[in-house]
């Protein structure tokens, strides 16, 4: 079996953001880590590959340059080997052109899930795992808490307002994972030291089967027209509770009321 | 001005409070003819009605087969909706499932997607989008690119839902050929919890929310007890879901749900910058905590400082007396 995990490099939620001039984020002024979402998915695949003798995982990142440390973060966990997709014309691409991308990088390799985070700490769309199964044409099983494989069959459970449903579907398929699903492990020292001499194929645009009209900031199916900072929250009235609770009680309460939310 | 295609989401019929709000904001925001789409069983019982709230146009597939495999058979009766209103534009609830539907539309579409809007205004012949970015520390406005498909979600109480007075909506049942692809994700059980009567978080007006300091499930309680006193929905934060003390997909922040009710309530929450990035741009902010250090405070509209264990049951009592 060959998983496929795609992860992003992402800033840093703490770090301080600041955009260009053409409104993209300044990637370079801010410190950038693994999306933490996508820890699920290495988790989820390398807990497959325990239980699935001969399976191989591969990370795919579409990032620039610096990607190289995410994808080493990801290999760290235990991964084979990484796919970097790298091009000066990336940058800028919206959802359906990163998705196009990572289905492009996809194109020639054989697998038989794709597992990713089921969402980007940074763009937050939760648009790519549906987004990329279209492209590639398979089914699509998101936001799942629960993944059995059994022969040529993926089985999920789907974390869905207020239950779930379990959905079935042949692979090849895509994946993407909510927190719900695992409790990562850290990387080992071992892997730590592993993951600096694993393979990392990188393709750039024409590798991957596209050209430079098909993506980027100014090919992007959408367009930021303005960023504007968000003017900071003023704390409001602090009040301090006797130890009896009906002090904190009653000043919510007016509170409430003088808010008409009662 | 753009026609607006509103994707309604029901539960056998009855529209969802935020399909209304889109309703709404289809008519007030984009000015031009307004149509709904509702796939499902039931779908044709509550389309009519939708009249009321300015549909002149509602395109229904009422058909079992929506719900019986993911996503795909509904980006089909979609892709049929979009062709026979002719819409410019798309409003759709900013909800998880929906979104999987909105994502392999666009694809097949070339549509152009904003997610998570919380405001529209038309220029041109455009709908522009404002949406909190990076967990609400910046604030943009976008659009859909040249004439392509115009496929904007919309995060509910962005809007509020006001009726027009129109006359029932015309009801046209979509012809929907699901081809053999649309059934490759089977759905082979559905399990409910049930909710106790309460919203789901991402639509309720108010939120109450409880974390690590609530110290066990059991104190939980409380907090189901403030929400149903105010008609509000229950949130955790991550060290409550992480500890089992409430299901996951109640969690608020980075890596849960982004919400943005009128009025968020915290009890227990220290506000750490992961679960902020989920609930800053919460219209009021109330937070309880012993620590009056907390970072919680420092965006909260009210900060009570006390336990939360002295605190919860006189309010419960308080709220239910007020609001009898
Ligand atoms: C990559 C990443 C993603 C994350 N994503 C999320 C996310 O999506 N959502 C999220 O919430 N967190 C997230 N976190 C975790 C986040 O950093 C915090 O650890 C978490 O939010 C803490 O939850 P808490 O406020 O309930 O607990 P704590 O920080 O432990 O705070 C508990 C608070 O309760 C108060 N308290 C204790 N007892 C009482 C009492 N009797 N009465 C009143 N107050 C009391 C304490 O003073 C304290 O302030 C993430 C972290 C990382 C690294
Ligand atoms: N640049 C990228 N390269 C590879 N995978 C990505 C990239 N961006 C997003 N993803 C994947 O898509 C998931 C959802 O991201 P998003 O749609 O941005 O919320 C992430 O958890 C990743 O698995």
């Amino acid at each position: 079996m060959r998983i496929i995990c795609p992860v992003k490099r992402v800033p840093d939620t703490a770090a301080k953001k600041a955009v260009e001039p053409d409104l993209t984020l300044d990637r370079d002024g801010v410190e950038a880590v693994l999306n933490a979402n996508d820890e699920w998915s290495i988790e989820e695949a390398l807990r497959i590959k325990e239980r699935t003798p001969g399976t191989e995982v591969v990370v795919l990142c579409v990032g620039p340059e610096q990607a190289q440390q995410t994808i080493r973060k990801a290999l760290s966990y235990g991964l084979d080997g990484a796919i970097q997709v790298s091009d000066p014309g990336i940058s800028g691409s919206d959802a359906s052109g990163i998705a196009s991308i990572v289905a492009g990088a996809l194109a020639d390799e054989e697998f038989d899930l794709v597992i990713m985070g089921n969402q980007s700490s940074d763009a937050r769309t939760m648009l790519l795992p549906a987004m990329l199964a279209e492209y590639l044409d398979l089914p699509a099983l998101t936001y799942c808490t629960k993944l059995d494989i059994d022969g040529d069959t993926v089985r999920a459970e789907r974390e869905m307002p207020g239950g779930h449903q379990v959905v079935e579907a042949k692979l090849p398929a895509v994946v993407s994972v909510v927190e719900a699903i695992n409790e990562p492990r850290y990387p080992s020292f071992k892997g730590i030291m592993a993951a600096k001499s694993k393979p990392v194929v990188v393709k750039d645009l024409q590798d991957v089967g596209l050209d430079a009209e098909m993506v980027g900031l100014e090919h992007a199916w959408t367009q930021v027209l303005e960023v504007t900072p968000r003017p900071p929250r003023q704390a409001g009235d602090k009040v301090e509770d006797d130890g009896s609770g009906t002090v904190g009680a009653k000043a919510l309460a007016d509170f409430l009321v003088a808010r008409k939310f009662l | 001005m753009p026609d607006v295609l509103v994707l309604v989401d029901h539960d056998r019929g009855t529209p969802k409070k935020v399909s209304l709000q889109l309703l709404t904001a289809a008519r007030e925001r984009g000015g031009g003819a307004v149509a709904a789409a509702l796939f499902g069983e039931g779908a044709a019982s509550g389309a009519e009605k939708l009249g009321a709230y300015g549909v002149a146009t509602a395109y229904v597939w009422d058909s079992p087969d929506a719900a019986a495999y993911a996503t795909e058979p509904q980006v089909a009766a979609l892709e049929a909706a979009l062709e026979a209103s002719a819409a410019d534009v798309l409003l759709y609830p900013a909800d998880p499932f929906l979104t999987d539907v909105i994502a392999r539309a666009a694809v097949r579409l070339e549509a152009g997607v904003v997610t998570d809007a919380v405001d529209l205004t038309l220029e041109g012949d455009r709908l522009v989008a404002t949406k909190a970015i990076f967990g609400g520390e910046m604030t943009s406005r976008c659009q859909v690119r040249g004439d392509r498909p115009q496929f904007l979600g919309v995060k509910a109480n962005s809007f509020a839902a006001v009726e027009s007075g129109g006359a029932p909506a015309e009801v046209v049942a979509l012809d929907v050929t699901l081809d053999d692809t649309a059934r490759r994700a089977r759905v082979v059980d559905v399990v409910v919890t049930p909710s106790g009567g309460r919203p789901e978080m991402t639509e309720a007006s108010v939120i109450v929310a409880g974390g690590r300091g609530l110290g066990d499930a059991e104190g939980f309680r409380l907090v189901e007890q403030l929400a149903d006193a105010l008609g509000a929905a229950v949130g955790a934060s991550r060290a409550a879901t992480d500890a089992g003390w409430y299901p996951h997909q109640h969690q608020i922040g980075q890596t849960g749900k982004t919400v943005a009710p009128q009025l968020y309530i915290g009890a227990g929450i220290s506000g750490a910058i992961q679960h902020r990035a989920g609930m800053q741009t919460s219209q009021t902010i109330v937070a309880i905590n012993k620590d009056a250090e907390a970072p919680i405070f420092a965006i909260a509209d009210l900060a009570i400082v006390g336990d939360l264990y002295k605190i919860l049951p006189p309010l419960i009592e308080e709220v239910a007396k007020r609001r009898a």
